[in-house]
């Protein structure tokens, strides 16, 4: 006779490899909904298009001479500035979903706690992805070239997509803590502003700028990304900028991610 | 085990507000327990920490066995919640929240996509199923939300204030679901506002008034705990509405409730021989009455007489 110890049924522990899965699944929920309201996609279309145009013919002629030569400085830039903006329509989705009570029901259900999380910023990249298009797409019409090989192209857009999504995770704290929506644009406007006009983004030359402007402009993320996107995309050289924008991300990332997971973790 | 639920002293704090002051509860498993109580009682704090959103700042709650906040993991394998906080995404289809969830609980793409057309099924919402769950009308999200709360095949069920807002018609439906999901096994928690749904729906009633449970039995229990009958009498003529109610004070002895409305004066009467003064009384005065009876205390007027205030009535936000 053999004897059987009736254990309990071992409860299944939820690993990276679950985690992954239900953010994926909720990172498909948000594209799900980006495909029946395209008008959300409205800010990441029309903004860098209309941002293009402005600073294309406002400051072209007294920065580069002619707008043709600005432009090949300005649209790698923009990209940089216009994921800054695009990452703040997480934060306030973000919020408005735990409003409405949609993340009440994932909280109550078996899966990992992050998920939810990672799912919005990760369904959120389309955004930026369709922005870069946009702006890609726009900026050729207006007579844009790439002038390096496409596997730098492609390490521009790769680095740019990282950092955004390391931003995201700044957006989705912002909309953790803002109590509601319309707060969540007003803090994001106040992040976002510095860091994308004190930045090399509009003058790639910043020495006319005040000392205490310039040495923003030298640790500002934005910056090491904007003249990253352009060593990469029509040349010049381009130092540590990938490397610095890449320490920022994983900077980013370390300390916003956790506290965003704790602060979710807490929301009422 | 035949606790499904068991809660001891919960106690919660916002702020300066005492949501939860020190709650028992004891649900049996296979049955519906009913919280009642107004707006701000404490019922909505209540279910979100048996359903694992929150965490008691003192006091402990089991879900068969497990505790809600060291075995939170093991707590949300075995419920469901749904209501009015915990609600479908608007901007999906019907057939993609159920997808997404069954996708959540672990089930493979088509075995969710098979479970998610027979629930829709289930709750008739099959035609609807391909369209954005913000064209539903009140009743469908309803359905919606209770069928999105059965795709991990709960145990244990809170329904917070699942019918608020309904019409009667889906008011009904739901009901019929709810009756449906107990005789299946499911053991239900379910907060109401309403003292008709309590009594239609739960095996057991709880009132919480201002964040502790005044009162707990069955309907009936509830009723005989107030004791006594209740006296109703409306004039023909409604202006003598105020002359009733003076009678009725006289006889009972009690301040009688007057109904503005429909000139229906209430008030609790222990001596049912007291009929007689009262009808000699209406006769003194020269009153014609249209309504004159005996009957078991409304739930309503057993929560007046626990708390002091009607159920209606009392409307501090949650």
């Amino acid at each position: 006779m053999t004897t059987i110890a009736l254990e309990p049924a071992p409860i299944p522990r939820i690993g990276p490899s679950q985690t992954l899965r239900n953010g994926l699944t909720l990172a498909w929920r948000n594209v799900m909904q980006l495909k029946h309201s395209p008008e959300k996609l409205m800010d990441v279309t029309l903004m860098p298009v209309v941002f293009l145009l402005m600073f294309l013919y406002v400051f072209g002629g007294v920065v580069s001479g002619s707008t043709h030569a600005y432009l090949e400085q300005l649209l790698p830039g923009l990209i940089a500035q216009m994921g800054m903006f695009a990452s703040m329509g997480l934060g306030t989705s973000l919020c408005e979903d735990i409003r409405k009570g949609v993340f009440d029901r994932f909280r109550s259900l078996p899966i990992a706690r992050s998920a939810p999380l990672i799912g919005a910023v990760v369904g959120d990249t389309v955004r930026f992805c369709v922005t870069m298009v946009m702006l890609v797409a726009f900026g050729s019409l207006l007579g844009f070239r790439f002038h390096t090989d496409p596997l730098s192209v492609l390490a521009a857009f790769a680095l740019a997509y990282v950092f955004y999504l390391a931003v995201c995770w700044v957006s989705a704290l912002v909309g953790l803590v803002a109590p509601t929506p319309e707060t969540v644009q007003g803090l994001a406007f106040i992040w976002t502003m510095p860091l994308t006009f004190g930045s090399s983004v509009l003058l790639p030359n910043t020495g006319t700028m005040p000392g205490w402007l310039q040495a923003w402009v030298k640790v500002n993320p934005v910056t090491h990304l904007a003249d990253s996107m352009r060593a990469l995309t029509v040349g010049g050289p381009l130092g540590n900028h990938a490397w610095y924008t890449l320490a920022w991300a994983a900077g980013i990332v370390l300390v916003a991610f956790p506290v965003a997971v704790w602060m979710y973790g807490r929301k009422i | 085990m035949d606790n499904a639920i068991r809660a001891e002293g919960l106690k919660k704090r916002f702020g300066e507000t005492l949501a939860l002051a020190g709650v028992d509860l004891l649900v049996r498993r296979g049955t519906v327990l009913g919280v009642l109580g107004p707006n701000g009682a404490g019922k909505t704090t209540a279910v979100r920490i048996l359903a694992t959103l929150l965490k008691p700042d003192e006091g402990r709650a089991e879900v068969f066995g497990h505790d809600v906040v060291k075995g939170a993991a093991q707590v949300r394998r075995l419920i469901s919640l749904t209501g009015q906080y915990a609600s479908v995404d608007e901007e999906l289809t019907g057939l993609e929240n159920l997808i997404m969830i069954a996708r959540l609980v672990g089930h493979s793409r088509g075995e969710s996509r098979r479970r998610a057309r027979e629930l829709l099924a289930r709750f008739e919402l099959s035609d609807a199923g391909g369209r954005a769950a913000k064209t539903y009308s009140g009743g469908m999200r309803r359905r919606l939300d209770l069928a999105a709360g059965l795709v991990n095949d709960p145990r244990v069920i809170y329904l917070d204030e699942p019918t608020t807002g309904l019409d009667p018609r889906a008011r009904n439906a739901v009901w019929t679901t709810v009756r449906g999901l107990v005789h299946d096994g499911a053991t239900v928690l379910l907060t109401t506002q309403q003292l008709d749904e309590a009594e239609a729906l739960a095996d057991e009633i709880v009132v919480f008034d201002r964040g502790r449970v005044v009162a707990d039995g069955t309907a009936e229990e509830l009723k005989e705990k107030i004791g006594g009958q209740t006296l109703a009498v409306r004039a023909q003529d409604r202006t003598r509405t105020p002359a009733v109610a003076e009678v009725v004070a006289r006889v009972t002895g009690a301040r009688p409730e007057v109904d503005d409305d429909t000139g229906l004066v209430t008030a609790p009467l222990d001596d049912p021989s007291a009929l007689s003064a009262v009808v000699r009384g209406l006769d003194q005065a020269s009153i014609v009455a249209t309504e004159l009876a005996l009957r078991r205390p409304s739930l309503d007027e057993v929560f007046l007489k626990l708390t002091g205030h009607h159920a209606e009535t009392d409307g501090s936000p949650e």
